[in-house]
């Protein structure tokens, strides 16, 4: 388990060993990794984060052309393994999360663990430090921090 | 078979001390239809129902028992009671203490069967 920030852990670590999640991903709404448990690849990684994210957009662009709610989660049943898409708020703004979990456990079991660690999130969340500006020179090595931080490299 | 089930959960919810009834889909552990007293966490009651009639259903059948036909948990405060109705979809009924099982037993049995 990966986290670019460590108050993130705890309640990740608490729905991965309580939903029996095989894959998680947390992410910003515009796909920027913040967690994940299980993935070994960083291709894999940044593929799940960027496709999850616009699978985000694009239901809730429909939702909003159709002049409904936006949806909060979608799921996608598979044989063996499911996947679960959420969107939730935290005070560090909107995140998205990506689950990936087979026969070993359900989809009402990943709903209600789930719902509990974005109550731990928004707990969990330091107040807000404000933004700093980012620079082209800082970004490669931000980007190539936070890669180290999830994959440990 | 029936379809109306929130009809079928009144006879279960008529009984001395049953605290609330749920269809859950047996795969998802997702409510289906529910009559519960307020305060109750259906959601959560629903989804590790289901978890564990998966896991005794499991162990019933390879433990050569055949599939599980009725399962009771019974706790110092009440019970937890789960028929596995048909493949889809699981009966569940949660009940205080000193409630006649036996005639609950019977009342899910019956549930079941009809919606079968």
């Amino acid at each position: 388990m990966r986290a670019l920030e460590p108050w993130v852990i705890r309640p990740l670590q608490d729905f991965v060993s309580e939903s029996s999640a095989r894959l998680t991903l947390l992410m910003t709404a515009s796909g920027q990794v913040v967690a994940q448990h299980g993935f070994t690849g960083a291709l894999d990684l940044m593929s799940a984060a960027a496709l999850g994210a616009a699978i985000i957009s694009s239901s809730s662009e429909i939702a909003r052309v159709m002049d409904w709610p936006p949806f909060r989660n979608l799921v996608h049943q598979g044989q063996r393994q499911a996947h679960y898409l959420a969107w939730f708020d935290t005070p560090r703004g909107r995140w998205i999360a990506l689950v990936v979990f087979g026969t070993e456990t359900n989809l009402g079991l990943v709903q209600v663990f789930f719902e509990q660690m974005v109550e731990e999130l928004a707990a969990a969340a330091p107040v807000e430090s404000p933004p700093k500006e980012v620079l082209a020179v800082d970004f490669e090595r931000e980007l190539n921090a936070s890669l180290r931080a999830l994959f440990g490299r | 078979m029936i379809r109306d089930y929130k009809a079928l959960l009144e006879p279960l919810t008529r009984l001395r001390g049953v605290r609330g009834a749920m269809v859950v889909a047996a795969d998802d552990g997702v409510v289906v239809v529910d009559a519960l007293m307020d305060g109750m966490k259906g959601k959560a009651l629903a989804a590790l129902a289901a978890a564990l009639a998966s896991r005794i259903v499991d162990l019933s059948t390879r433990a050569s028992f055949g599939s599980a036909r009725f399962i009771q948990l019974q706790a110092a405060e009440g019970s937890l009671l789960l028929v596995p109705a048909t493949e889809q979809l699981l009966l569940v009924t949660v009940t205080g203490r000193d409630v006649p099982l036996g005639l609950t037993r019977l009342e899910m049995l019956k549930a079941a069967e009809r919606m079968r």
